[in-house]
């Protein structure tokens, strides 16, 4: 009796232990709810690399890969039970996707040392990998959105934007208020009148706001939304004819879904951008021809090349760049979250690099440090062409205004370690 | 004319229209209370419903795709065809009343003589029934909506096209009016119109009437109980339909339109929950009154966003003074 019971324990401890022969990726997805259509493809492109690189390379330097899903229903308390229920898995990095469960798992992914990637979401703030050690931010974050816009309207206006009214049309939670602050310095720095225009969730009526612009006149209206509020303000600004191209979204406001319900009263709306769209990357073909063509694929396949996909896969590339980092450093090939870490943190992403994965020009250049978690923030533009229902990129990947922003990352980063009793180093 | 009043009264003509909306919405939540004494949760679900088969219908979409290629590892999604909006309507009403059919035979006739409370819960429960089987059956994905009367004369936009242009420069600064609006202002006309029609001049809207008065003495005189709750459930669903394409005209269809029921809640304690005719004036108090508070106060003086919140503070304010709403039957128990 006393073997048998002694087996059935060694064999529960076998199966509730983490399988290590492989690399896990948890993808907290929302595949349901109100944000699933910006969820599904996101989470596609997420997985779709990572089952790409098991069919062709197999796996990272031999090692295969494994993408861990829960779905969170983009509900933050859920997304903190999906945390908890995965990290024992050797989960190497967590892409939270929501500004929301971000802010939860900030103390915890550090505690638990698990580095967590938000890539242009999250705490803007945690581009200060002084203090916050186990959050990265890079290639750009909110406020490098806010200040891309700007520079944009000033490349537009001669670099004068005296006189000029912006209007920020904003999701009410903490993700829509980013924004602001960075715009009341860039107003007072370069002279242009700014206004908020708040909508609260889920942003299903918006009548009252565009009325005010109406009224108000604004030269240019920047837009921090997402989901219905998206498409229900492209749709608004066209019945009050507020011209597309003065209408600038930030990325998550640029998508193909918040453009299509508003028909080719949409055309003209531009969005801010920090990867490349559409599908003519040769990633894609070994896409089709590894993961789709084997019925491998996440989703329908009907997604690949749109905006939301794109992104997923290119934190997927992102993630799988840092492996490579960490394999190196380190001379492990089966790494741990610490040295996934360590491999975000010294993660160079080339122009060299990028084209021989298959996604030249696809996205900026830029280095990670223990300094700086937040990479150059470099943004571009992107317009929507209503006719052949594409994004196209109209600008080149631009730095954003780091004098400005700068400052305020320190200000934010340093109030955090205050109140949480850090102190900022560097390992 | 003065340019603030113009703007005042563009924001008051905005206001009542966006009600129409709160009201068609409303409209579902009070033919079923009024004819089973049910609170419907899943009205908007319904409302997701109905539209995502409308979209479905139109563009020849396979329903539960995803479904038979998993398990039969096939790969349809379309028929290859697509159907006029028209018939596409004529279609999911189908639907919706099969629906109807369904909710009855399976939930509610088990489920006669329990408390409110109970069959609430059900409503709860076939509210997150009928989200995963919408999901299954037709994606998650977002899908433009475009209800079409003819080639180039759609919603959201095309249609009323003069009265936009006319309106658009009137006296200057112009007096804007979503063409949407319009349209939605019309069909509500219609279908309260219609409604109360049915309601007064139809055997089974008396028959529907009688339920909703008394239903143990309307069934001692022979009124099918089951049949008057397939009936309304149906009505409840071809509200649900109208409001559905409304709403989704504007936003595409995505599972996020069920939210819209949110909107209806304050139109229902204002108008009561028995009255049709309240839940029209009950919308368009709510949205002028909304429109207004966030025009004159709540954008200049409290930051903006504040609808949300004054929709039911306004409600509040009227439930205290009539607990009953406008026009909803006062209960008198008497000891």
């Amino acid at each position: 009796m006393k073997y048998k019971l002694g087996t059935y324990a060694v064999a529960a401890v076998m199966a509730a232990s983490p399988v290590m022969a492989d690399l896990v990726f948890p993808s907290l997805s929302y595949r349901t709810g109100p944000y699933a259509a910006g969820g599904i493809p996101f989470a596609d492109g997420y997985a779709d690399y990572f089952t790409m690189l098991n069919e062709r390379d197999g796996g990272i330097g031999g090692v295969m890969t494994r993408v861990l899903e829960c779905e969170t229903g983009y509900n933050t308390e859920k997304g903190v039970e999906c945390y908890e229920s995965t990290k024992g898995e050797g989960s190497l990095v967590y892409q939270p996707l929501s500004t929301g469960i971000t802010y939860q798992l900030i103390p915890k992914t550090t505690a638990d040392g698990i580095p967590m990637h938000t890539m242009g979401y999250g705490r803007t703030s945690a581009a200060n990998g002084e203090v916050f050690s186990h959050t990265f931010n890079y290639p750009a974050n909110y406020w490098n959105g806010a200040s891309g816009a700007i520079n944009y309207l000033l490349e537009q206006n001669d670099g004068d934007l005296n006189g000029k009214r912006v209007a920020l049309v904003y999701h009410n939670s903490a993700y829509g208020k980013e924004p602001i602050r960075t715009l009341q310095e860039l107003s007072a720095k370069h002279g242009f009148e700014f206004k908020e225009v708040p909508v609260d969730h889920p942003g299903q009526e918006q009548k009252s706001q565009w009325l005010q612009i109406r009224r108000d006149k604004p030269d240019y209206v920047i837009m921090y939304g997402w989901g219905v509020m998206n498409q229900v303000a492209v749709q608004e600004a066209a019945n009050i004819r507020f011209p597309m191209e003065n209408f600038i979204g930030i990325w998550w406001s640029g998508s193909e879904n918040d453009v299509l319900a508003a028909g080719d009263a949409a055309n003209g709306y531009k969005a801010l951008t920090f990867h490349g769209v559409g599908r003519d990357f040769p990633v894609f073909d070994d896409i089709q021809t590894h993961v789709v063509d084997k019925g491998n694929a996440a989703g329908a396949g009907d997604q690949i090349g749109t905006v939301l996909y794109n992104r997923g896969l290119y934190a997927a590339m992102l993630a799988a760049e840092a492996v490579k980092t960490a394999q190196e450093i380190h001379g492990e090939m089966d790494i741990t979250p610490a040295m996934m870490r360590d491999g975000m943190e010294a993660l160079e992403m080339t122009e060299a690099k990028m084209a021989a994965l298959g996604l030249p020009n696809f996205g900026p250049e830029f280095n990670v440090s223990c300094q700086n978690h937040g990479g150059t923030g470099l943004v571009g533009m992107t317009q929507w062409d209503a006719s052949s229902k594409t994004w196209s990129l109209v600008s080149d990947f631009a730095p954003s205004d780091m004098d400005v922003i700068g400052p305020l990352i320190a200000e934010d980063s340093e109030a955090y370690a205050a109140e949480n009793n850090i102190t900022p180093a560097c390992n | 004319m003065n340019e603030q009043l113009v703007y005042t009264f563009e924001v008051i003509v905005n206001g009542l229209m966006a009600g129409v909306l709160y009201a068609l919405v409303a409209l579902g939540f009070v033919l079923i209370y009024k004819a089973s004494g049910i609170f419907n949760y899943a009205q908007g679900v319904m409302a997701l419903f109905a539209a995502m088969t409308l979209v479905g219908i139109q563009n020849g979409q396979v329903p539960f795709a995803h479904l038979i290629n998993a398990i039969f590892g096939t790969d349809v999604h379309k028929f290859g065809w697509s159907v006029h909006s028209f018939l596409a309507i004529l279609f999911t009403v189908a639907v919706m009343v099969l629906l109807a059919w369904m909710v009855q035979r399976f939930v509610f006739r088990h489920l006669v003589g329990q408390e409110p409370i109970i069959l609430f819960m059900a409503t709860i429960g076939l509210a997150y029934f009928l989200e995963g089987v919408a999901d299954l059956m037709w994606g998650s994905e977002l899908k433009p909506l475009d209800v079409c009367m003819a080639q180039g004369n759609c919603l959201p936009q095309g249609m009323n096209g003069w009265l936009d242009n006319t309106t658009y420069d009137a006296w200057g600064t112009g007096v804007f009016i979503d063409n949407l609006d319009i349209v939605a202002t019309i069909v509500a006309a219609i279908l309260v119109i219609g409604l109360i029609v049915f309601a007064q001049y139809t055997k089974q809207g008396r028959a529907m009437r009688a339920v909703a008065d008394d239903h143990q003495a309307a069934l001692s005189v022979g009124v099918s109980l089951n049949f008057i709750w397939v009936l309304v459930w149906s009505l409840a669903g071809f509200v649900a339909l109208v409001a559905g394409i409304m709403w989704g005209a504007k936003s595409g269809v995505q599972f996020s339109l069920s939210l819209i029921a949110l909107k209806a809640l304050p139109v229902l304690m204002l108008g009561g929950f028995t009255s049709i005719p309240g839940a029209i004036v009950g919308g368009l108090i709510i949205g002028v009154g909304e429109k207004l508070f966030e025009f004159l106060i709540g954008a200049p003086f409290l930051g903006g966003a504040t609808e949300n919140w004054f929709a039911y503070m306004l409600a509040l304010l009227f439930l205290v003074f009539r607990p009953q709403g406008l026009f909803g039957e006062k209960i008198i128990e008497r000891v």
